[in-house]
């Protein structure tokens, strides 16, 4: 039997990272940003079927950018950890840092373990509730490597060119309709085509909802083409 | 081998499940466990919910139970609440033993939303009345023992745009009625009451007051069932189900509901 060739860990690692990266790089952005009433979520995703913005949990969301098999892997094993952990405890134990170590640490494991790394990166969002708590939004990269954002979050395609835009534009206590025309503009920086309430796909996490347990809305694209109106 | 691996994510149609979740993940948090033997009745008094029940009328179903527990024959609970929300458009009432009845209801709550986050599309109102039937049948060996569960089902039909009423018998037996149910201790009186007072597309007020002169008639003739509590302010639980989805009546109009009817009845008996 040959012997395998020897490759370097340092070689092998900047090999996946890379092959991850492109596989990123190539699909569309989604944003993430704060606003007055809680937390909105912005992708480009032309597609009214295959989700990249998803409920997990009552005040949890998730967002995922990549390649979809993967990142819908990700998000069906977010809403068993959660619907789990809220059965077994109660609901209000059911966290967004618990299950983003969840993720960072499946991430990890296949990036270390596996031949082909996820080409993935997701967000984890949670909307404050009303007593003054802040929101929380986690970022976890393609090995797992796990940031937690604030104001705003980009990932994606193009996440350094958008993050530059909203890092020079946003501005705190935005209303819904400012934060979503805000989040169209950053998705349309690297491209000359104007998105449209059809290529978008939109959700809240509305922290106003008090009676309703589920936070997580989707908008759909008459709320969208309204909202959109005012800018143009 | 590789075979295998693929064709398993087809066979896997239990994937939405939560209840299959945690068959394969934690068993033991599942209602159950122990078949233990029929001839064998619990060396305890469990606490028991009562009366409840669910009428047709023409924006959807009404549903309301009574608000109390029995142990035997004493008062376990003054203020249960039997009637939840399975989801946006159905609810469930709880009637036989309370614990594991109320384990039940929270179950099948978990389960809808777990399916309709997991599929991204709720279940149909069939699908889930036959979801509860399978949960039921799981209860069996404990209702041998005497911890009976049987829960009535009301939802709103999107597809049908009505509202439909589903009972169940212990063995996870699954019957559809057509206009109202009424399930517990007190069911048989309610019924009868219901009976009388039924008409088709009644409205909303008309539905409220027959289900609260049911549960009264109930009260009167059970002695497991709570009538209204004047003094403590407790009053029937009534939720409603529509297009609109999952509503509560509010407290101030089942009191003042109530009022008139009791009101009516000193000056007849």
């Amino acid at each position: 039997m040959p012997l395998p060739y020897y490759v370097s860990p340092e070689q092998m690692m900047k090999d996946k990272a890379e092959y991850a990266r492109k596989g990123i790089s190539r699909g569309k952005s989604i944003v993430a940003l704060e606003y007055r009433d809680g937390v909105l979520l912005v992708a480009e995703n032309p597609s009214t079927l295959l989700h990249k913005i998803s409920e997990i949990y009552d005040r949890i969301a998730f967002a995922g950018v990549g390649k979809y098999n993967e990142f819908e892997n990700l998000r069906i094993g977010g809403v068993r950890h959660a619907d789990m952990k809220g059965y077994s405890y109660s609901r209000g134990d059911v966290t967004g840092k618990a299950l983003a170590n969840a993720y960072s640490q499946a991430l990890g494991n296949i990036f270390t373990q596996d031949i082909k790394p996820f080409e993935v990166e997701v967000l984890v969002v949670e909307v404050a509730e009303a007593n003054g708590s802040k929101n929380e939004i986690y970022h976890i990269l393609y090995d797992g490597t796990i940031e937690d954002e604030h104001n705003y979050a980009a990932m994606g395609g193009q996440a350094d060119e958008i993050r530059r835009f909203l890092k020079d534009n946003y501005r705190e206590g935005l209303a819904l309709q400012e934060a979503l025309q805000l989040g169209v503009r950053a998705l349309m920086v690297t491209q000359s085509k104007a998105l449209t309430e059809l290529d978008l796909e939109v959700a809240v996490l509305d922290r106003t909802k008090d009676k309703e347990r589920r936070k997580f809305r989707r908008l759909p694209p008459e709320a969208l083409s309204q909202l959109l109106g005012g800018s143009r | 081998m590789t075979d295998e691996r693929w064709q398993a994510a087809f066979r896997d149609y239990g994937n939405a499940s939560f209840i299959e979740l945690l068959r394969a993940t934690s068993p033991h948090l599942l209602p159950t466990l122990s078949p233990g033997s029929a001839e064998e009745s619990p060396p305890f008094a469990a606490p028991h919910g009562t009366t409840i029940l669910a009428v047709r009328y023409r924006d959807g179903v009404l549903m309301a139970g009574d608000r109390q527990a029995t142990e035997g024959f004493q008062v376990a609970h003054r203020k249960i609440d039997k009637i939840s929300k399975a989801d946006e458009l159905s609810g469930i009432g709880i009637a036989g033993a309370a614990g594991p009845s109320m384990e039940m209801a929270r179950l099948f709550q978990t389960e809808l939303e777990h399916y309709e986050k997991v599929e991204g599309a709720a279940l149909s109102l069939e699908g889930k009345a036959n979801r509860l039937a399978q949960m039921i049948r799981m209860n069996l060996p404990a209702a041998m023992q005497g911890l009976v569960a049987v829960p009535i089902f009301a939802g709103f039909d999107e597809k049908d745009g009505i509202g439909r009423i589903f009972k169940y018998d212990i063995t996870g037996g699954r019957y559809e009625e057509a206009e109202y149910f009424a399930q517990g201790s007190g069911g048989k009186d309610a019924r009868d009451s219901l009976k009388k007072g039924y008409r088709k597309d009644m409205s909303k007020a008309e539905a409220l007051r027959g289900a609260l002169e049911a549960l009264m008639d109930a009260a009167e003739e059970d002695i497991g069932t709570g009538g209204p509590d004047l003094i403590r302010g407790i009053f029937p639980s009534v939720k409603t189900i529509t297009r609109d989805g999952f509503g509560e009546v509010p407290e101030d109009e089942v009191r003042r509901a109530c009022e008139e009817l009791l009101a009516e009845r000193k000056g007849r008996l």
